[in-house]
């Protein structure tokens, strides 16, 4: 339980870096200058291109090992960096690559008028993305959006190979100690299951809250 | 007579000696290649109603996008309130405005109605109207709410201010609209074609409520392709012609004795 219960503070936490990443860079993509789409070009590229258990690896190693240089070199101590903190910065930092271009098509999916609107009554553009992009995007962004956390819950079993105790690690250690491997495992996927069908009602209802001013598309089938 | 001069007319015999609320001068814009305005002048003083008429790509729509900077102008000057609209070149050789604060000032002054109506499809009405005193213009929420319902009354939506835009007509979102753009209590409304996305039928009862503000002497600048309307509301028609004003007047006169052959076919194609 203890384990469920960190996989899902990974999840939690490497989805919200994941949407901040996201939204600084399908902004950066859209609107940026050059170089800002270059950079977050090669980023969504290679985070996209390298699996994500190559990356948690590199890093959690090499990433730890470089802070620490970094803080030896200007004079600090060594840190102890915690696994969780290292989960959620490594995951969000995969996720972020995603939710990039899921937003980015979002952002294109408005119409843009209603951008265009804004800013014809003056809205700042900090005003209009808080006020109007975000929200007006929502709608498109949610499915994928939804996929992403999904796979967030389960790419916290990857940490597992970092040592991390998380549902899979302990499931393992569990079947491991009684010897009873298809209890553990089946309960473990049972309780993966029971997250993603928790997170399906709620994504549920926030889509319907998100498309609120949208039509039902039922009857134009 | 260049067109800097024929503005300096222009404005030398406009009436009342009423202050000038928007002023253009020899305003030129390309799109790439595309020279689409190529030194046309406009003025609009308090409680006229300026309609910009012409044929398609004769650059009125462009005009108007100009005034609150939507496009950026390639050259020219271009005054709201008398403050002229401070303008810099980018890395590119851009034209863009030189000062965030002070666009974002003017266009909180100018009331735009779209072609497309563009309400914001995430907000009912009465959000859609007291979206911009609220957040851009610091109005409390309470107050706002009030002259919201007033101004929905007034374009005949006061019932359907729950209601989200994709649930309403052509019209309805419209004249929405047109409440949205007079929340702000604008120094001047810019109407862009506002009843060319809609159907016949429904391009009376927007008219109805343009017509109205225009009887009760706000100033208005309106790109319109219904030219009987232009003749019973506006103060000052302006007829573009590739990017030039081909010939300008008082409606009677453009409508009743054009002297441009130009204007003349256009008036006999579009009537």
């Amino acid at each position: 339980m203890l384990g469920l219960l960190h996989s899902l503070e990974i999840a939690v936490g490497a989805t919200i870096v994941g949407l901040a990443i996201g939204v600084c860079g399908a902004y950066g993509k859209l609107y940026g200058g050059p170089v800002v789409r270059d950079l977050l070009a090669v980023y969504t590229t290679v985070v996209r291109a390298v699996p994500e258990l190559v990356l948690i690896l590199l890093l959690y190693y090499a990433g730890t090992d470089l802070i620490n240089q970094v803080l030896s070199a200007i004079g600090y101590q060594r840190v102890d960096i915690s696994g969780l903190v290292a989960g959620i910065a490594v995951l969000g930092f995969c996720q972020g690559a995603y939710s990039t271009e899921v937003m980015r098509g979002a952002i294109l999916a408005i119409p843009q008028g209603q951008i265009e609107a804004a800013r014809a009554f003056g809205m700042s553009p900090g005003l209009l993305l808080r006020r109007i992009t975000l929200p007006a995007m929502l709608p498109f962004a949610i499915p994928g959006l939804a996929n992403l956390w999904l796979i967030a819950t389960k790419d916290t079993a990857l940490l597992a190979v970092v040592g991390f105790f998380e549902l899979t690690l302990a499931t393992r250690q569990a079947a491991g100690v009684t010897k009873a491997y298809l209890i553990f495992y089946l309960a473990a996927g049972v309780l993966y299951l029971a997250v993603t069908l928790f997170s399906n009602f709620l994504l549920g209802r926030a889509e319907k809250w998100a498309r609120r001013g949208m039509p039902s598309i039922k009857e134009a089938r | 007579m260049s067109a800097v001069e024929a503005a300096a007319v222009r404005s030398g015999k406009a009436q009342d000696g009423a202050a000038e609320a928007i002023h253009v001068e020899n305003l030129h814009k390309k799109f790439g290649q595309l020279h689409v305005l190529k030194g046309v002048s406009l003025s609009a003083r308090d409680g006229e109603v300026i309609a910009i008429i012409g044929g398609s790509g004769s650059g009125k729509s462009t005009l108007l996008r100009c005034i609150n900077c939507l496009e950026n102008p390639t050259s020219g000057i271009i005054r709201v309130n008398g403050e002229e609209i401070k303008l810099r070149a980018d890395s590119h050789g851009h034209t863009v405005p030189a000062d965030r604060r002070q666009i974002e000032r003017i266009r909180s002054k100018l009331g735009m109605v779209f072609q497309n109506f563009n309400l914001w499809s995430h907000m009912t009405l009465i959000e859609n109207v007291i979206e911009v005193p609220v957040h851009v213009l610091g109005v409390k929420r309470d107050e706002a709410i009030a002259q919201a319902e007033k101004l929905l009354a007034r374009v005949g939506l006061a019932e359907k201010r729950d209601v989200y835009p994709a649930y309403l007509s052509g019209g309805q979102q419209q004249r929405a609209a047109i409440a949205r753009a007079l929340a702000i209590n604008p120094r001047v409304m810019l109407f862009d074609e506002p009843t060319s996305a809609l159907d016949p039928e429904l391009v009376g009862e927007v008219l109805k409520v343009i017509g109205d503000l225009a009887r009760e002497g706000r100033t208005m600048v309106l790109v319109t392709h219904e030219m009987k309307f232009a003749r019973e509301v506006a103060t000052h028609v302006v007829y573009l012609y590739n990017g030039l004003v081909e010939e300008e007047g008082p409606p009677e006169q453009i409508f009743g004795a054009p002297k441009s052959e130009r204007l003349k076919q256009f008036i006999r194609n579009i009537g």
